[in-house]
């Protein structure tokens, strides 16, 4: 199964099957869309594979947690419980972190031969392809997102990465460089030991990709605590790998909450490095704790209000398009999502109109549902707070141009939402709503948007809308920002470096950048007797 | 490339089986060592292939630049017979992973493995026209690809004077970019801190291995004073136990040489040393009376101007001398016009940064020999080539660099 862009791939795999019917081609003469409930009103699909795997992963045993704590996992398409997984708590990241410490300091994981350290990864892709529809439904049913973008793109995705890594392993190479005397220099790139890895719940298995594949392909040892809201798949495909042939406590897999097992891993002693993907808020407690522990170092993936900036020359259709999918794509649940869409006032009319009827025509429903393209928010808590936001949009005098409202009267759905004649001073434009809210921002020219869009603390990506090389260079350049796409978006592949500036957090993943996160630098040392050459 | 890996490991036998009839190499050695080998290699380059990258440039005025790292097109490779898999693969595999089209011209002395390997690629899945393989001769079939005005980069592996010719013959005809690895007539120095008998087993293997015939052959070795009676003696006693025979034979060590032209170059040599005055230790006749087996010889009492210290001999036959000082093996182990591979056999943390620096050679091991690896780039200095085989360095020679630069106005930052 060859991976493409998500972008191309998934316009190509719904726009084919998006629906119009009658009542929404009514309503939207009278300039308010109203979205049908019947949808939603139907039976959820039962998804197509069993839930068999539900206890910490240590040392590679699946064992109860400590005290005996569960908590349960929520289908949010209904808020029914999909199972009872066990709560990893302070006592369980310790079993977890000295597993992982005697698996770097004694076990075989960082003596074999780096080649052998790729066969397992690559035996572990292998088991990903042959598992895909099982993993991409667990993936579904757990996070809410549509499972054809779950078999079709991501999981494909998460085999390719793997394997990407896996080609890095026997590849890792430190410097000669020269001294100014007569020494012989050599620099090491050592793996730097046992990484803490706190991944997010918004795309489980990718996020567990972008962690444990450089971790483990630079020879190190992991204890990764995964989100209380989507702790399922990974646990299923840290099974596959140890099939695969890892060694016993190099992975190690703990369920649980930020407060106690994140904050636990964050604060160990044992840990040598913390990567963590989340909000801003989270990110800096880790930082915090990292600091007053034993300054493990940290690489931070945080949150972001990217720009999306539509120039006067654009393809006003493919500007549409590619701006709606910046937005509402996984639900609006991106950390590098557009969420502020600048278009040039010479074209804004257009694009507007274009935007709404896109956005009425979202196929909102059950992820399950052949053609949907949008499933619910992932839980309560998320979902109140995009309606907050949604209303502070109304009350702070943006126009309301299509949705706003909650979809269905079941699980965790909301209308797409587009919000016209945004001003940069109001919350929806300033805050991270993480929800399919659209907001549309009026500019005149290059330095006004260029300063507008760089007014944030997030500096986490942006896309430019423009044919003209010069724009697009200026553009670039003067954008603050860990990713700009140009003339696309959410171009994820596996060699392009991803992370932010600013409160967006520190420290690049995916491509040889990744790498640096988890290998410590030795330099080495010693004088020469008579060189032939210095 | 990781599914033709795969299918070779699937036809492990077969392959060994045809590179033993074909070149005389041990069926053993083939089935364990030279062909899984060369799968791993395939497989390091697959995992290469999405990892090459050219640079953004710090350009000092206003524009912005970056390198572009492209296949450089047409590529023909000339391999040897005396490893014919591996040598395959060592060139094919980077070539592919960087997305060039090539044609392979193996040995006529070992074609068959090639044509198999080109069977197998098919199967696997590389397009028609990636991969072609066209047996003959160097004068007549190398020597076209060589001046061939649509070729765009010849990577070849064989003799110094034939390297001479392709260089030449790419210089008259397109100016073709031309990586050249050559012969050897490599020094292992051994200092008198040496373990004796873990010195004596080293430089055993370096010379005798695949039957003296490898490019990086530790066909000079010298052995500090302090050790070299006892070294003589259980090097002679090696030598003599080494088991010669049929190579499809699992107790075997040593086949036979791969023709009859390099036979008759090997007895002649051997009758060189003879003449030249340097002491025949053991060995020194053909072994048997059918096929192409020569005993494993050893002289002692070499000079460096002795042809047999000179010259490249390709087959089981060692030079034994011995050295005083750090310095003069030094300059004895650099007289030569050759600068392929070094051995040095010390504890001496001092010694083996010394002469590690010292020796002009492209691969220096240090006690140990012959430990290639993927990873680690191997190649000539001086008449035993230029360019480099395996590890990051070998996709250089299938890359072109281009550089793309267009202005910039108003940026924040240059």
């Amino acid at each position: 199964m060859a991976t493409r862009r998500l972008s191309s791939l998934i316009s190509r795999s719904f726009s084919a099957s998006r629906l119009v019917d009658q009542g929404r081609n009514s309503s939207w003469a009278k300039g308010i869309c109203q979205f049908g409930t019947a949808v939603a009103a139907e039976e959820p699909i039962t998804p197509p594979v069993q839930v068999n795997y539900t206890q910490l992963l240590i040392n590679g045993q699946f064992v109860d947690s400590a005290l005996g704590k569960t908590f349960p996992t929520l289908d949010p398409r209904t808020e029914d419980v999909i199972a009872h997984v066990a709560e990893g708590d302070a006592e369980d990241i310790n079993r977890a972190v000295s597993a992982a410490r005697k698996a770097f300091d004694e076990g075989p994981w960082p003596r074999m031969s780096p080649y052998e350290r790729s066969r397992i990864l690559y035996r572990f892709a292998d088991l990903l392809e042959k598992h895909n529809d099982e993993i991409a439904a667990i993936e579904t049913w757990d996070n809410g997102k549509p499972y054809e973008q779950a078999a079709l793109v991501e999981i494909p995705m998460f085999a390719r990465l793997m394997r990407y890594y896996a080609g890095w392993a026997d590849k890792i190479h430190g410097l000669t460089v020269p001294a100014d005397g007569p020494h012989h220099v050599q620099v090491l790139h050592e793996p730097i030991g046992v990484a803490g890895q706190i991944i997010p719940w918004n795309f489980p298995l990718l996020m567990y990709a972008w962690k444990v594949g450089p971790a483990l392909a630079c020879g190190n040892t992991i204890v990764m605590k995964v989100a209380e809201q989507t702790p399922l798949s990974a646990l299923y495909v840290s099974k596959l790998f140890h099939e695969a042939g890892l060694p016993p406590g190099v992975l190690n897999v703990i369920p649980g909450f930020g407060p106690t097992a994140g904050a636990a891993l964050a604060s160990h002693m044992d840990v040598d490095k913390l990567a963590f993907t989340g909000s801003t808020d989270t990110g800096k407690i880790v930082l915090q704790l990292a600091a007053k522990s034993n300054l493990k170092p940290v690489t931070l993936e945080l949150g972001g209000k990217s720009p999306f900036i539509i120039c006067e020359d654009a393809d006003v259709d493919q500007a549409v398009e590619v701006a709606h999918f910046a937005l509402f794509f996984n639900q609006g649940q991106c950390c590098c999502s557009g969420s502020r869409t600048f278009v040039h006032e010479s074209v804004y009319d257009e694009f507007l109109e274009k935007s709404k009827a896109r956005a009425m025509n979202r196929v909102v429903g059950d992820p399950f549902r052949k053609g949907v393209e949008q499933g619910p928010q992932i839980d309560l808590e998320q979902f109140n707070k995009i309606m907050r936001y949604i209303k502070s949009g109304i009350e702070s005098g943006a126009t309301l141009e299509s949705g706003g409202e909650r979809f269905g009267s079941k699980g965790y759905y909301i209308q797409p939402t587009v919000f016209s004649d945004v001003k940069d001073d109001m919350l929806i434009a300033k805050d991270e709503i993480f929800g399919p809210v659209q907001s549309i921002l009026k500019f005149k020219d290059m330095d006004e948007v260029i300063r507008r869009a760089n007014a944030t603390r997030y500096g986490l990506a942006a896309g430019v809308f423009t044919k003209n090389i010069d724009t697009a260079n200026t553009l670039v350049r003067a954008i603050r920002a860990g990713t700009i796409w140009v003339n696309c978006f959410d171009v994820f592949d596996a060699a392009i470096p991803f992370g932010g500036f600013k409160m967006s957090g520190n420290g690049r993943e995916k491509g040889i950048y990744s790498l640096n996160n988890y290998l410590q630098v030795k330099a080495v040392v010693t004088p020469l007797k008579n060189p032939a050459w210095l | 490339m990781h599914k033709f890996a795969d299918l070779i490991e699937q036809h492990l036998e077969e392959l060994a089986a045809l590179d033993s009839m074909d070149g005389g190499k041990l069926f053993f050695f083939n089935k364990v060592l030279d062909i899984p080998g060369s799968a791993e290699t395939l497989r390091y380059y697959a995992g290469a292939a999405d990892k090459i990258h050219g640079e953004t440039l710090k350009m000092s005025s206003a524009y912005h630049a970056y390198t572009l790292r492209e296949p450089i097109g047409v590529v023909g490779h000339i391999i040897p017979w005396n490893f014919p898999t591996v040598m395959f693969f060592m060139k094919v595999s980077p070539a592919l992973a960087v997305g060039c089209t090539m044609i392979v011209k193996p040995a006529e002395q070992t074609p068959l493995s090639a044509l198999y390997y080109a069977h197998l690629a098919k199967l696997a899945g590389i397009p028609d026209g990636v991969i072609n393989v066209v047996t003959g001769f160097g004068s007549t079939a190398g020597a076209a690809i060589c001046s061939h005005m649509d070729v765009d980069k010849i990577s070849f592996t064989g003799s110094t004077e034939v390297g001479r010719l392709v260089m030449q013959a790419a210089a008259t005809s397109n100016l073709k970019a031309v990586s050249l690895e050559l012969g050897g007539k490599s020094p292992l120095i051994i200092f008198d801190d040496a373990d004796v008998d873990m010195a004596v087993e080293l430089a055993h293997l370096a010379i005798f291995f695949n039957k003296g015939e490898i490019c990086v052959a530790g066909s000079r070795v010298y052995v500090q004073e302090g050790i070299y009676d006892e070294f003589v003696r259980k090097s002679a006693e090696k030598a003599k136990r080494r088991v010669v025979g049929d190579p499809f034979d699992p107790h075997v060590e040593q086949g036979p040489q791969v023709d009859k032209k390099q036979f008759e170059k090997i007895l002649a040599y051997i009758e060189h040393g003879k003449k030249e005055g340097a002491t025949l230790l053991t060995g020194g006749k053909p072994f048997g009376d059918k096929g192409y087996y020569i005993e494993p010889t050893i002289f002692t009492d070499v000079k460096e101007d002795m042809l047999i210290a000179k010259d490249e001999i390709f087959g089981p036959v060692m030079s034994l001398m011995k050295f005083k000082t750090v310095d003069e093996a030094i300059e004895r182990g650099n007289k030569t016009r050759y600068g392929l591979a070094a051995g040095i056999v010390t504890k001496d943390l001092n010694v083996a940064n010394r002469v590690s620096r010292s020796i002009r050679a492209g691969v220096i091991w240090i006690n140990c020999y012959f430990a290639f690896d993927r990873d680690c780039p191997y190649g000539g200095y001086k008449m035993s080539g230029f360019g480099r085989d395996m590890g990051l360095h070998a996709l250089d020679k299938y890359l072109q660099t281009k550089s793309v630069v267009t202005p910039l106005y108003d940026s924040p930052w240059l």
